[in-house]
């Protein structure tokens, strides 16, 4: 396959999201704007102008109206997705780290990192045209260290967070309690970097620094499988086509002028979902792997990585017939 | 337009000179297109005709209608006034395959040390000893290699120009030899030449010749097939440059002779494909 180099980013990216058609696929890096390009040619549509800072995840409403994005500087903003306009800003007292719209698109969750004295935290927010306003429906602490992702659980009754502290959480959202968790024996031994769930919601894929990649139950959050790479892994993608996951990740940036190229392991690796064993590496980047995304046609995948570009791959028709 | 003898017979021109313009008929119910084009040949002044009949298939590919609306949307934020020029968006030129894994745990568990060494990570061998002849990390240099007559590589460790790279020749001061430059790919007896003429000083010690292949056999079927029996140092297919068709034999070296030895053994005579494979060594064994 011949990728689609997408540079438009002038910093490392941090996530990469298709809408539910696929057709759009919005990228945030550590530059300011976000940007969309379409899905299939790799053609940038526009960019969302008005943030102060990094921005570090972002989410696209069922029918692709909304963009919301969630920035260092502390605000979340939402976002018209089709003219770029923004049409709310949400201020917090610390940067914001991931955003995910619920099922409906009429609630959002939103994690903050701790930063001075205020403490990592998730917040829901109401995310309606009609009731916009600043404050959170409810807000959850405890975890410590920042927390990486937090998704949906199914028909929006539970959220699922991972973070720096190693542990996944599954939270009630009427009563805040934390109804599950993972225990040092299953659970990741180092920060987790990525959590993606899978087409149906059903399981999830956690990455973590610890090198490993694992495979969650997302009622029960009983560990289905390990995959394990032999680096830190920053991405983490589930394909809604085949038995596979494809996992990304990389030296720290920091190291990465310690070694050269190929010692740094800088591909997507695709893994069976069931029998966890590798099928394959896509190469290109030269950095690590920072976003992963899958289009959810299944056909196309791409990466992000902390070179800054986009690469967008479109699979040949004998990756079908990999088993 | 179509082309009349009349016509032709009035002009001052002769009948040679007209070309008759080309002729589509179609597509019909099933989509074949009949295309007569006719073509004079310069030299010869003889007219040639050429049919072609093509299938049209028409692909519908389904589209969500809101996908359709968003391809006609206008460009918002910086992207306002892009164009192709600015190449924000370009298709890569090099062809990335899904490369597969390694079939035999070792090397990976090789490379994953080689990882760990270049990190300097306690535990492995933090050496950065490497030969050149073998390749094998941390357990030798160079001119030590027990492996280095298998090899039969040129390396010439007496000359110490020849081992550190950059080094002037005049400094080392060998006797009879001019004091001026003396370019890297001309040290060392001028048998070795420098890396990007790799190609012309290649070690065919270790290559074999594999034939009766079948035409549609690909580097990548030959990676598979002989991958298990050691390093691979590189795969050459045949190709008819006319056809693209594989021409039926593959050049495949081996950075161990070992290796090539025991591929020999295992698969000449191997049924591939329908077809029996002949393995052998490229190079006569006394040359």
């Amino acid at each position: 396959m011949r990728p689609i180099l997408m540079k438009g980013h002038e910093r490392p990216l941090t996530f990469l999201k298709y809408n539910r058609d696929g057709d759009l696929l919005f990228s945030c890096a550590k530059d300011h704007n976000p940007t969309v390009w379409y899905g299939h040619n790799g053609e940038r549509l526009g960019t969302y102008r008005g943030h102060n800072g990094a921005v570090w995840c972002c989410d696209v409403s069922r029918h692709s109206t909304r963009l919301i994005t969630g920035s260092a500087d502390q605000s979340v903003k939402l976002w018209d997705v089709e003219t770029g306009t923004q049409l709310h800003t949400f201020n917090f007292v610390s940067p914001a780290r991931a955003v995910d719209f619920a099922e409906g698109d009429k609630l959002a969750v939103i994690s903050t990192d701790p930063f001075m004295e205020s403490v990592s935290a998730i917040h829901i927010k109401s995310v309606e045209s009609s009731g916009l306003q600043q404050g959170s429906i409810k807000t959850f602490t405890g975890p410590t260290g920042r927390i990486n992702r937090v998704v949906w659980g199914p028909l929006n009754k539970t959220i699922i967070s991972a973070g720096e502290d190693t542990v996944i959480r599954i939270w009630d959202v009427e009563t805040g309690e934390v109804i599950k968790k993972t225990d040092k024996e299953n659970g990741h031994s180092r920060a987790i970097t990525s959590l993606s769930l899978s087409a149906d919601g059903s399981h999830f894929i956690t990455g973590s620094q610890d090198k490993t990649a694992k495979l969650w139950d997302t009622r029960t959050l009983t560990l289905l499988k390990t995959y394990s790479t032999e680096r830190p892994v920053n991405a983490v993608a589930i394909s809604p086509l085949m038995n596979h996951v494809v996992v990304g990740g990389g030296q720290e940036a920091s190291q990465v002028t310690t070694s050269d190229r190929r010692a740094g392991k800088f591909e997507a690796k695709f893994f069976h979902k069931i029998f966890c064993d590798e099928i394959g590496g896509v190469r290109g980047h030269f950095g690590p792997i920072n976003a992963l995304a899958f289009n959810p046609d299944g056909r196309s995948f791409s990466s992000g990585g902390e070179d800054g570009y986009v690469r967008l791959h479109h699979f040949d028709p004998d990756y079908y017939k990999l088993q | 337009m179509s082309f009349r003898w009349g016509d032709a017979e009035d002009d001052d021109y002769g009948l040679e000179d007209v070309v008759p313009s080309t002729q589509i008929v179609g597509p019909d119910e099933k989509g074949i297109k009949i295309i007569t084009e006719w073509r004079k040949n310069e030299d010869t002044g003889k007219l040639s005709k050429l049919i072609t009949t093509v299938r049209v298939k028409k692909q519908v590919k389904k589209m969500n209608p809101a996908v359709l609306q968003r391809r006609q949307l206008s460009k918002f934020g910086d992207a306002i006034g892009q164009n192709a020029s600015d190449n924000f968006t370009v298709i890569s030129i090099d062809e990335i395959t899904l490369e597969r894994p390694r079939t035999d745990g070792q090397t990976n568990k090789q490379d994953e040390n080689e990882f760990a060494a270049l990190q300097g990570a306690p535990g492995s061998n933090p050496s950065l000893v490497v030969c050149r002849a073998c390749g094998k990390k941390g357990d030798h240099w160079t001119s030590r290699c027990p492996y280095k007559d298998l090899l039969g590589k040129n390396l010439s460790f007496d000359k110490p120009e020849d081992d550190v790279p950059g080094l002037p020749s005049a400094a080392s001061g060998a006797p009879g030899k001019p004091t001026s430059y003396v370019p890297p790919s001309l040290r060392g007896g001028a048998k070795r030449e420098g890396d990007s003429m790799r190609h012309g000083s290649r070690d065919d010690s270790n290559s074999i010749r594999v034939t009766n292949l079948s035409e549609d056999t690909r580097e990548q079927d030959l990676q598979e097939l002989f991958r298990p029996f050691g390093n691979i140092s590189r795969i050459y297919v045949a190709f008819d440059r006319e056809t693209g068709l594989s021409r039926g034999f593959a050049f495949i070296n081996f950075v161990n002779r070992d290796d090539a030895v025991r591929a020999i053994k295992k698969l000449d005579g191997y049924g591939y494909d329908n077809l029996i494979l002949r393995v052998e060594w490229a190079t006569p064994k006394d040359k």
